[in-house]
């Protein structure tokens, strides 16, 4: 291999920053399940590469269960954002000011 | 300075960034959505660099596949306006800039002077056989709960979007 550990690590950095930015300036409902999106595969990207260095299959085991919660994960936000749009008919978050059902 | 980096890795990383920067920045919901789903190919680019087969195509078929596509059919279910109107505090803006950079700055930094640098690999990548053997052998225990996991959100998600205000029979269309 050409690449080695550090570039891998260098983007899922990179990655992480630009969903953390993401999750705390947006207001938009919609554009902050992005930046989760983001986070969670800066996450995975470090698992798979670290598992390549060491070497071993653990990490890409926990990578491909990670996958799959956040699918579930993702279901039940837009779930969530649907919902929240039929009440306020708006996905600006600033609006959602009651947890009453 | 760090080692040469091969040309494919580099529009990898381009092309993750880049579209993830335009997810988040560009006017459109539609448009934002198809970016993010250019970054999670990106990823699973990045997983095929990484000798890791399996969990490439699961990232192709799971992210790119069902995620996406779910978050574009639910901003189309947003009315016309919504999607075009970005809606955020200018000042809170230049705040979280400051934030990115920052980490980027930081953890970079920390990451680029720690040993890290000089880790790489000659030794042979990971068979997939073993993958899915773990699956069915040590964490068999683990996915059958994780299954659960992905019943239980399905039925969650449906409990939560269903409307109570509507029957079948009161359709009119």
């Amino acid at each position: 291999m050409t690449n080695g550990l550090i570039d891998f690590v260098l983007v899922s950095v990179a990655l992480l920053a630009i969903g953390i930015y993401g999750m705390s300036v947006k207001r938009n409902a919609i554009r902050m399940l992005f930046g989760v999106e983001m986070i969670i595969n800066s996450a995975n990207l470090n698992l798979v590469a670290f598992a390549r260095f060491i070497p071993n299959s653990q990490g890409q085991t926990l990578a491909l269960f990670s996958i799959a919660i956040a699918a579930a994960e993702v279901a039940v936000g837009l779930a969530l954002v649907i919902v929240a749009y039929r009440m306020y008919k708006n996905i600006d978050i600033e609006d959602f000011r009651s947890l009453k059902g | 300075m760090l080692h040469m980096v091969d040309a494919v890795f580099l529009a990898l990383s381009v092309l993750t960034i880049g579209s993830a920067i335009v997810a988040l920045e560009i006017r459109s919901l539609i448009y934002g959505s198809i970016a993010l789903m250019l970054t999670l190919s990106g990823i699973a680019g990045f997983f095929l660099l990484l000798d890791a087969p399996f969990v490439a195509m699961f990232q192709l078929s799971v992210y790119v596949g069902s995620i996406a596509v779910l978050i574009l059919f639910t901003v189309m279910l947003v009315r016309r306006e919504l999607i075009f109107n970005k809606i955020e505090d200018k000042r809170r803006r230049y705040a979280g800039i400051g934030l990115m950079l920052a980490l980027m700055l930081g953890i970079g930094m920390i990451i680029i002077g720690s040993g890290m640098k000089s880790m790489e690999t000659n030794s042979a990548s990971v068979d997939y056989k073993k993958i899915g053997a773990d699956f069915l052998t040590y964490y068999s225990p683990a996915l059958i709960v994780m299954a659960l996991i992905l019943a239980a959100s399905v039925v969650g998600a449906l409990t939560l979007a269903r409307r109570e205000d509507i029957t079948s029979d009161q359709r009119t269309d």
